[in-house]
């Protein structure tokens, strides 16, 4: 019962910070990015070239995947998302999916399909005793970087200016420019910051589960957009919140009700929560102006 | 030839869909009597004719309701799952295999627009992204469920289980028709083009005249301007499950028909993926344009085919050339820069598919 509590917060945790950086960007772009979940798997794969190949130490690994996730983040939004501004919604999910296309086949080329084994990188680190269970080590790390996350997340949209432009663009983008905000880079930024989240996400889910393919960040993309909707999507505590529900609620499946039926009974609930409250645990409700 | 001039603008546009359908029947049929056509063409007619059929459903949805759905192969998998335990119930108690296909498709068509009733009911209360991500989370539900299912028949009649085969507690002449995670296996296979091609047709028959009713009116007013027609007294929820209820039929009989065409047919091939490839048809065909869909659903299940030279780059040409395609018909500057080459954006796009050939 504790034993799958804590992988439920550890799993949920990985989801928690994918989410963030959907519910970021949904928040401001109003997009839908699916690329998000191929972004955790280069970040993996950056992490794993660095150790295996490179035999660089875990802390520089996970400092190079972020490095190379964020630019790659800048990069997409700069090259296939920035041309369609204006265009419709359906056009940019469109796009965000053929990103998505992209990002896996060229890890496939790169990394060919093999499995790829992710090195524990947290091995000579000591396991916690709880109550007559085991705590992983990474499991720890994963819960303690998502409230580190959290909370600095929390501090840089509430104190600092540029997290004052980006809660100000995602109220309203017009009235934003006319405050002399600078839109485009206030995405470009937010873009930043969800994929460097990816980036530590994928080195995190890869720990806990090693095995790294180049489809390896779809399933959790989807998982982690269904809880940053769950959560209430544009809403930073929503996501976290969503995240370690939908995480709870995967690993109680599997041990209680069925392995197989798992991601069905994760989706059912998200079904029930929407009919219920339709913009999510925490989101806020608008209404429309006639 | 007045008589023709003087049509309805909607009347031409649904002969010139009929006519393409036709063209395209006749065009094969000749190729495959004169023995031009490779065998790996071949093999891919009947997946055509069914994404065909599945843009079209998928196009009922977004482009004439206005509705974003992300899980429309899970439709698909239903009717595809119904329809071959449909068919091979029947093979000793019905003969002619055009019969037994018919009887599949409408048996999976059915089914399929029963799960459409089931889904559309909770669904449609929602709006926008919402609603895409819980018919997406649907389609994954439906392909979970269809994972654990395990199907079988004897002298009683059908036997199900969500465990395993050995729980279906058959008798000794009792035969598995789906196996869970395999699926169904030893199919008999049923399908033929011209069965597709029959079925497309009366596929834009249905479409085209819902489309140009009263009722598709109704339907095309509440995409436009929701509080609009609500207040001119259309009803909301009716009209836009007549349009996903009707889709998702049309999806289930092209899953019928597209699962008879395999010995094997396994559920995960119905996944996200699907319905994303099938939106992607959708979308660049033009939302809402019938005649796009058709060309863009048969082109771009050919064109990974045709690229076939490229090996293992086709997939990664693919999404640039996706990318590429959206960027140039959204992008406002490229447009206006095609207007100044004397163009207007559409031809772009005609070009864009032409360089992909």
């Amino acid at each position: 019962m504790l034993a799958n509590l804590i992988n439920g917060i550890s799993l949920g945790s990985v989801y928690a910070i994918i989410a963030l950086g959907y519910t970021m960007v949904y928040g401001i772009a109003k997009m839908l990015n699916f690329a998000h979940g191929d972004v955790i798997m280069v970040g993996g794969y950056v992490a794993f070239c660095s150790i295996t190949y490179l035999g660089w130490p875990p802390v520089l690994a996970v400092l190079a995947s972020v490095v190379v996730c964020t630019m790659l983040g800048i990069l997409i939004e700069g090259l296939a998302y920035k041309p369609l501004r204006n265009a419709t919604s359906l056009a940019v999910l469109i796009t965000a999916i053929g990103v998505s296309y992209f990002l896996q086949n060229a890890a496939l080329l790169i990394w060919t399909s093999n499995t790829k084994v992710f090195p524990n990188i947290f091995a000579n680190l000591p396991s916690l005793k709880l109550g007559g269970t085991q705590v992983a080590p990474v499991t720890l790390i994963t819960v303690f970087a998502n409230i580190v996350i959290m909370i600095v997340l929390t501090l840089f949209t509430t104190k600092t200016k540029m997290g004052k432009a980006m809660r100000a663009v995602s109220e309203d983008k017009g009235a934003a420019t006319l405050m002399g905000i600078n839109v485009n880079r206030t995405i470009s930024v937010t873009f930043a910051i969800g994929s460097g989240l990816a980036a530590i996400a994928g080195v995190l889910l890869c720990t806990a589960y090693p095995t790294l393919m180049p489809t390896t960040g779809a399933m959790p993309g989807i998982k982690a957009f269904t809880a940053a909707v769950f959560g209430g999507i544009g809403s930073i505590p929503g996501a976290m919140l969503g995240g370690i529900l939908l995480g709870v609620i995967e690993i109680f499946g599997k041990a209680y009700i069925s392995t197989q039926l798992s991601d069905a009974i994760v989706f059912a609930v998200l079904i029930i929560v929407l009919l219920v409250k339709p913009t999510g645990l925490l989101g806020h409700k608008v209404n429309e102006k006639v | 030839m007045d008589k023709i001039r003087n049509l309805k603008k909607s009347t031409k546009a649904a002969f010139l869909n009929y006519g393409i359908v036709l063209l395209f029947f006749i065009v094969v049929q000749i190729l495959a009597n004169g023995g031009h056509l490779t065998n790996s063409f071949k093999g891919q007619l009947i997946p055509i004719v069914s994404y065909v059929i599945m843009a079209l459903a998928l196009n009922l949805v977004v482009g004439i309701s206005g509705e974003l759905s992300l899980g429309h192969a899970g439709f698909m998998s239903v009717g595809a799952f119904s329809g071959v335990i449909a068919s091979m119930t029947m093979a000793g108690s019905v003969g002619n295999g055009g019969l037994r296909l018919l009887i599949a498709i409408v048996i999976g068509a059915l089914l399929a627009g029963l799960a459409g009733v089931i889904i559309g009911i909770p669904v449609l209360r929602l709006n926008g992204d919402y609603l895409a991500i819980v018919t997406l989370a649907f389609g994954e539900i439906i392909k979970n469920v269809m994972n654990c299912l395990y199907v079988g028949v004897d002298g009683a009649g059908l036997h199900m289980s969500f465990k395993d085969t050995a729980s279906l507690n058959m008798a000794a002449d009792g035969k598995v028709l789906i196996n869970g995670p395999m699926g169904a296996t030893g199919v008999t296979k049923l399908s033929t083009f011209t069965g597709g091609i029959l079925l497309l047709l009366v596929v834009l028959i249905v479409i085209q005249n819902l489309v140009n009713s009263r009722t598709g009116r109704a339907i095309m007013a509440i995409r436009d301007n929701r509080i609009a027609a609500e207040a001119s007294g259309v009803p909301i929820t009716k009209h836009k499950l007549i349009a996903f209820v009707t889709s998702a039929a049309i999806a289930g009989a092209a899953g019928a028909l597209y699962a008879l065409n395999y010995s094997t047919i396994a559920p995960k091939k119905f996944d996200f993926n699907t319905s994303i490839l099938i939106l992607v048809f959708v979308v660049l065909g033009g939302i809402g344009n019938m005649t796009g869909s058709i060309i863009a659903a048969a082109l771009l299940t050919v064109l990974p085919e045709l690229l076939r030279k490229f090996a293992d780059y086709r997939m990664l040409i693919y999404a640039i050339v996706l990318i590429l395609v959206m960027i140039a018909t959204n992008n406002e500057k490229v447009r206006v820069f095609m207007r100044g080459l004397g163009k207007k954006g559409k031809d772009a796009e005609v070009k864009e598919e032409a360089a992909n050939e």
